[in-house]
């Protein structure tokens, strides 16, 4: 009997030492490796949170609200991509093509709030009326104590947060710009999958396991973003949280 | 079996050739010790070192034990079970659990006796003695490539005294040492008194060391710095405390003025030059002000070593040695690439980058003499 | 099987250079990392023996501070990551699949890539010299590779090479991860596994969660040095020890990915020429395991003098001291194997030996190094050297020559030459001893380590020329063992299939083993299967000679490929398009090298493994 390399068969029954699928096996160490590389990132950032000497802060910045819808979009892919492979497997090709779409579109409208929020952290100014102040945070008093000292009506700053401005930019924009990242590479997974399904046999009900695989990086790539949500989001605006 | 008790016998001659053969060995490796060299870790000549080197001895001879014991073991099994018989099949033995946690267990009970010497030691590093003696701290800066030291000025509490690479601390005191760095990471080492210290910029550290004995104590910059790593020299100077107090007196003060004309025209060439764009010549700054990029000049002729310990201005008794100074200060400035490859100065001062602003052979001679009268 | 619509013809049977080009057999990838790597292994020490002349005597001037600096900095990261690390992971490739009785390794084309991506990855670093190569030292250190203190190419090099070799060792430790775990003959069990293969599985491990860290510690400098992040940066609240945090959690589990396969190699080969079993499988591969999972909680002591805290390095004395037991344990065990056997003094037992000899003064040192109060007096003089050289040469670099000669017959088909193997043994033993026992005393006389001069009178002078004469013995070793192995591969008397009566299943195969390996895929029931297949009269009939294709057999391989070569070679491109960003586009030339990757991998993912035509009998 000729050496099957596992590569080539989709099926359920798989001739490796285990049973399980090589490339299932990949996935799950390389998801093993990305783990790491995450927490490394996770851990810099930790390492010099409340360490920047200049403002803006996560309070400045954050927009909770806002961020918590895109949150909840990210976890909705999840379970589209949950229903587009129970569509596959059920041999329901055409829910398999709407749910992936559904997928993606989803993880491009988190990309896009990624955008969005990037931007509008990048141009982040500040206007304080000199005379009613009201609550200030520490880097809005810095700038009223800057700023009305001589008896201007207004302190501004447009200084905004950009990855150079302190430590929280430079740590804040490359943990979430390689989550961004991952999104991206999702979704441009998940669109060839898509235009793959087009082409007659290349993905069934039998022969799932690129779909199998994409589904099982989309849902890793989502709970790092829970955990990138949690102590970058949640920890940095609630201290007490 | 008659066999079992000729093994037994060839067992017993064992030990003590190995025990004959380790002690020679053991001399072989002692001869690896100089205590006279200057940066022997063997001629502790403070309580620090001295600790340090206590635990050493004992990993040392542990160590020693063990590996004569481990490579007897495996010598003994290379003559003693070699072939032969090509088509010989020893027993096919898998394992030997008794044996196996007992040479787990001891090395674990060796190792966990080690610990204790260990980080006693390590605790006694990190808190100087309190002791009811007046209380010495002091500043160790590092640059690429020298050491900027700096003493609290006694008479002004928000004043510090300047030096650099010549520090100067009173035998029989606990000396507590501040340690920052300006650019890159350097270590702080001096063999003879204590183990090194990192210097991590923006991040002080701290140690102490106490010298028993007044003395001259070599030490060196420890952690890679870049180009000129290997040129990052400085002593310690242990005198008694009143050699020392009269010392700091002396370098809170400017030297004295000269009035040889040659020195007068140096004095205004280092003005002229640019000199003092980087090189002070007093000594009390603010504290915590932020130090110039040159070792400050204003006793450099009273140190014994020019150009961060690469030069030596003393004659072999340590005393000062005016012709040797001058010769060194005129090779110094006249190349300083030549003698520290990559420094600060040869790169920066328009005096060597730029053709024009070139010294003259007369500038330097009385550049030479100006600073070789900074006693 | 539809293929992707670039229309390059699959190359079918290539032979010559294409066929060593397109090659996906891993016993060919295995012999082309292991050459690359000797070559590599070579230039780190005509790095080493200049910087040797320069210390030969005080204030020499062979060679100047900055190249001296470049000269240990490129030194130490060609032996870790161009020369050791390939060359175990020759080794896993030629011997894994043979090992677990696999007709090659899970991914096949993968392993092509993780290849000519270390080529790349390797070229890039080396190539560096030109220009200037790097010269923060192997672990850079932060803030000596920030801008301002290094402007030139020579640490983007350094950088973005390391950052593609990292590429290369994920994947392919990703590929013997799932070969190990998925690909075992019936009736290999994990605990028949032979323990090359067992420290070869846990090394992957090591790998894949050990690399990441560093990638991303490089990625902070990238992002630090290119658009002036912060994340090292002093003056805006940076912290530089964060660098060290980072480099050694990497680092440390890195000397035993480093070591690992070396012990692997010796605990093959002690049992085969002592004729006994290995002792205590069980508790070594326990150890192997139980190193690499403490070998994540060492880290810091290789910041005893950072500043720390009493504490932390009290903690850290604890846990370094405690990982000497499973190390020991190892030790006591490959004795325990040699004691009551038949030992044989061929070539590669005498490494063997020798390692566990030199590795044990490495390890006693390397536990001097745990007595963190003196380690103040050690860190960073030549005792570290000392220690480090006798851990990695005195124990990688043996184990790896054992591992040379013991595979010889296997994979060149041919006998070295044994009388000129133990003479170079010898000599490289005695040169190994002359050159790096020495630098324990230098050391402990106060000579910091990374210096390019020293003056006279510092006492010395010496040791160091001595170290400095121990190197040419080393030399004339060397050139003696690439003799016996260069002549010999070529006109050497031909190998019989199991020269040294030898207990593993690679030994039950032709020398060189057919393209397939296996004609039949073995049933394992039992730890040196092949051994107690012998000892049971069941004497299986070798081919005389390897086969060179599938003709005949039945047997369907997967066939060579281009594409793992073009992604590595977009990756390549790449790499340089990141150093020289503002060339011609600003970032055009990356952004090329990323267009050929992408299409690699498009091209690569769409490729059938066997082509329907071939695969007619399928």
């Amino acid at each position: 009997m000729a050496q099957e390399h596992a590569a080539q068969i989709h099926g359920e029954h798989e001739d490796t030492t285990t049973g399980l699928n090589h490339r299932k096996m990949l996935m799950w160490a390389f998801l093993g490796s990305d783990c790491m590389f995450f927490g490394a990132l996770i851990a810099t950032y930790l390492v010099y949170q409340g360490k920047s000497l200049a403002g803006p802060m996560p309070v400045d910045v954050f927009d909770i609200p806002v961020t918590s819808v895109s949150t909840f979009v990210l976890l909705m892919s999840s379970m589209s991509m949950v229903l587009a492979y129970a569509a596959l497997t059920k041999n329901n090709l055409k829910g398999f093509r709407i749910w992936m779409i559904s997928t993606a579109i989803m993880g491009a409208t988190f990309i896009g709030f990624q955008v969005y929020e990037f931007s509008s952290f990048a141009h982040h100014h500040v206007d304080i009326n000199c005379s009613s102040p009201g609550e200030l945070t520490d880097y809005e008093q810095h700038i009223f104590d800057e700023g009305c000292s001589n008896g201007e009506a207004h302190a501004e700053s447009h200084e905004g947060l950009k990855p150079q401005t302190n430590l929280f930019g430079t740590t804040f924009y490359t943990l979430t710009g390689f989550h961004g990242a991952h999104v991206t590479l999702g979704i441009v997974w998940l669109l060839s999958l898509l235009l793959l399904s087009f082409k007659k046999g290349m993905i069934t009900p039998e022969k799932n396991l690129d779909v199998d695989l994409a589904a099982l990086y989309w849902h890793f790539v989502d709970v790092v973003w829970i955990v990138i949500f949690t102590v970058v989001y949640l920890f940095g605006v609630f201290p007490g949280f | 079996m008659d066999s079992g008790e000729r093994k037994l016998m060839q067992l017993n001659k064992i030990p003590k050739t190995v025990f004959l053969l380790s002690i020679a060995l053991f001399a072989l490796l002692i001869t690896g010790c100089y205590p006279d060299h200057n940066q022997s870790t063997f001629d502790p000549r403070g309580p620090v070192a001295a600790e340090q080197l206590e635990v050493f001895w004992w990993i040392l001879i542990g160590g020693f034990i063990v590996f004569v014991l481990v490579e007897a073991a495996l010598i003994y099994a290379i003559f003693k079970f070699r072939v032969k018989n090509e088509s010989d099949i020893p027993v096919q033995t898998h394992g030997n659990h008794t044996l196996e946690i007992i040479w787990t267990a001891i090395p674990a009970v060796l190792l966990i006796i080690l610990m204790v010497p260990t980080i006693q030691t390590l605790f006694y590093m990190y808190e100087a003695p309190k002791t009811t003696k007046p209380e010495h701290t002091l500043e160790a800066i590092g640059h690429q490539w020298w050491f900027e030291f700096r003493y609290p000025d006694p008479s002004n509490p928000e004043k510090e005294i300047v030096t650099a690479n010549e520090v100067y601390i009173p035998v029989g005191y606990p000396v507590a040492i501040n340690l920052e760095s300006v650019d890159v990471i350097h270590s702080f080492w001096v063999p003879k008194l204590a183990g090194k210290t990192d210097m991590v910029p923006s991040e002080g550290n701290f140690m102490w060391f106490e010298a028993d004995e007044p003395g001259e104590y070599y030490g060196q910059c420890a952690e890679y710095c870049g180009t000129s790593h290997a040129n990052m020299k400085f002593k310690v100077v242990a005198v008694p405390e009143n050699e020392f107090n009269a010392w700091l007196l002396a370098q809170s003060n400017p030297a004295m003025e000269s009035s040889d004309p040659l020195v007068k025209e140096g004095a205004g060439v280092f003005k002229s030059a640019g000199c003092t764009g980087c090189h002070a010549t007093k000594t009390i700054v603010n504290k915590g002000s932020k130090g110039r990029v040159g070792p400050n000049l204003a006793h450099v002729a009273s140190r014994r070593d020019l150009a961060a310990g690469m030069m030596r201005n003393a004659n072999e008794n340590g005393s000062l040695n005016d012709a040797l100074l001058q010769e060194n200060l005129r090779i110094w400035i006249e190349d300083p690439e030549q003698v520290k490859p990559g420094n600060l100065m040869s790169k920066g001062a328009q005096v060597y980058t730029d053709p024009d602003k070139k010294l003259t052979e007369e500038q330097i001679s009385q550049l030479v003499h100006y600073l070789s009268s900074l006693k | 099987m539809s293929t992707f619509p670039i229309s390059i013809p699959r190359p079918v049977h290539p032979t010559g250079v294409w066929g060593w080009i397109t090659t996906i057999d891993h016993k060919r990838i295995g012999i082309l990392y292991g050459i690359t790597a000797f070559i590599m292994f070579i230039s780190g020490g005509i790095e080493a023996t200049l910087m040797r002349i320069q210390l030969a005597g005080p204030e020499l001037d062979i060679v100047s501070a900055a190249v001296y600096n470049q000269l240990f900095t490129m030194h130490g990261t060609t032996m870790i990551f161009l020369a050791i690390m390939p060359l175990s992971a020759a080794f896993f490739n030629f011997v894994i699949p043979l090992q677990i009785g696999a007709r090659d390794v899970a991914f096949p084309r993968l392993n092509a890539f993780s290849y000519w991506t270390f080529l790349g990855g390797a070229l890039m670093l080396k190539l560096s010299w030109i220009g200037g190569a790097t010269d923060a030292g192997w672990f850079g250190y932060a803030p000596l590779t920030s801008v301002a203190q290094n402007p030139g190419t020579g640490i983007d090099f350094w950088i973005i090479s390391l950052q593609v070799l990292g590429v290369a060792s994920l994947a392919a430790s990703f590929n013997f991860i799932v070969t190990i775990i998925n690909m075992r003959a019936p009736g290999m069990t994990m605990m028949r596994l032979p323990l090359f293969t067992w420290m070869s599985f846990i090394t992957a491990i090591l790998l894949v969660l050990a690399f990441p860290v560093i990638t991303v510690a490089l990625i902070e400098l990238t992002f630090d040095r290119y658009f002036m992040f912060n994340f090292f940066n002093v003056a805006n609240g940076g912290s530089v020890v964060l660098w060290q945090h980072l480099f050694w959690v990497f680092g440390h589990p890195e000397v035993y990915i480093l070591i690992l396969p070396a012990m692997g190699i010796v605990s093959e080969v002690l049992p085969v020429f002592a004729k006994k079993p290995l002792f205590g499988y069980k508790t070594v591969v326990l150890a192997g395991a139980i190193i690499a999972f403490m070998g994540w909680m060492v880290w810091s002591h290789h910041m005893f003098t950072v500043g720390l805290g009493a504490v932390a390095n009290a903690v850290f004395t604890v846990t370094t001291m405690l990982i000497a037991v499973p190390t020991g344990i190892k030790v006591f065990n490959w004795i325990g194997t040699i004691w009551g056997g038949s030992i044989r003094f061929t070539t590669p037992m005498l490494y063997s030996l020798g390692f566990i000899a030199m590795f044990l003064l490495g390890g006693i040192s390397g536990v001097m190094h745990a007595v963190s109060a003196h380690d103040a007096q050690q860190q960073d003089t030549y005792f570290v050297p000392a220690h480090i050289h006798y851990v990695l040469f005195g124990g990688a670099i043996m184990a790896i020559l054992s591992g040379i000669f013991y595979w010889f017959p296997k994979y060149s088909g041919k006998m070295y030459s044994e009388k000129q193997g133990k003479i170079s043994f010898w000599l490289i033993m005695l040169g190994q001893n002359v050159t790096f026992f020495p630098m324990h005393f230098v050391g402990l006389d106060g000579m910091p380590r990374r210096i390019y001069t020293y003056v006279e009178g510092m006492g010395w002078e010496f040791w160091n020329g001595v170290a400095t004469g121990g190197v040419f013995i080393l030399i004339i070793g060397f050139l003696l063992v690439i003799d016996n192995i260069g002549r010999n591969w070529r006109n050497g008397k031909p190998a019989p299939a199991d020269p040294w009566d030898a207990r593993t299943l690679e030994w039950s195969i032709a020398s060189p083993p057919p393209e397939y390996n296996f004609e039949e895929i073995p049933v394992v029931r039992s730890l040196d299967d092949w051994w107690a297949t012998k000892q049971g009269g069941a004497h299986k009939e070798i081919p005389a000679s390897g086969g060179s294709g599938d003709e005949g057999h039945g047997i369907h391989l997967p066939q060579p490929s281009y594409w793992p070569m073009v992604t590595a070679i977009g990756l390549f491109i790449a790499a340089y398009g990141v150093v020289f960003n503002d060339l011609i586009v600003p970032w055009g030339i990356a952004a090329i090298g990323l267009v050929i990757g992408f299409v690699g991998v498009y091209a690569w993912s769409f490729e059938p493994v066997n082509d329907p035509e071939e695969d007619s009998t399928h």
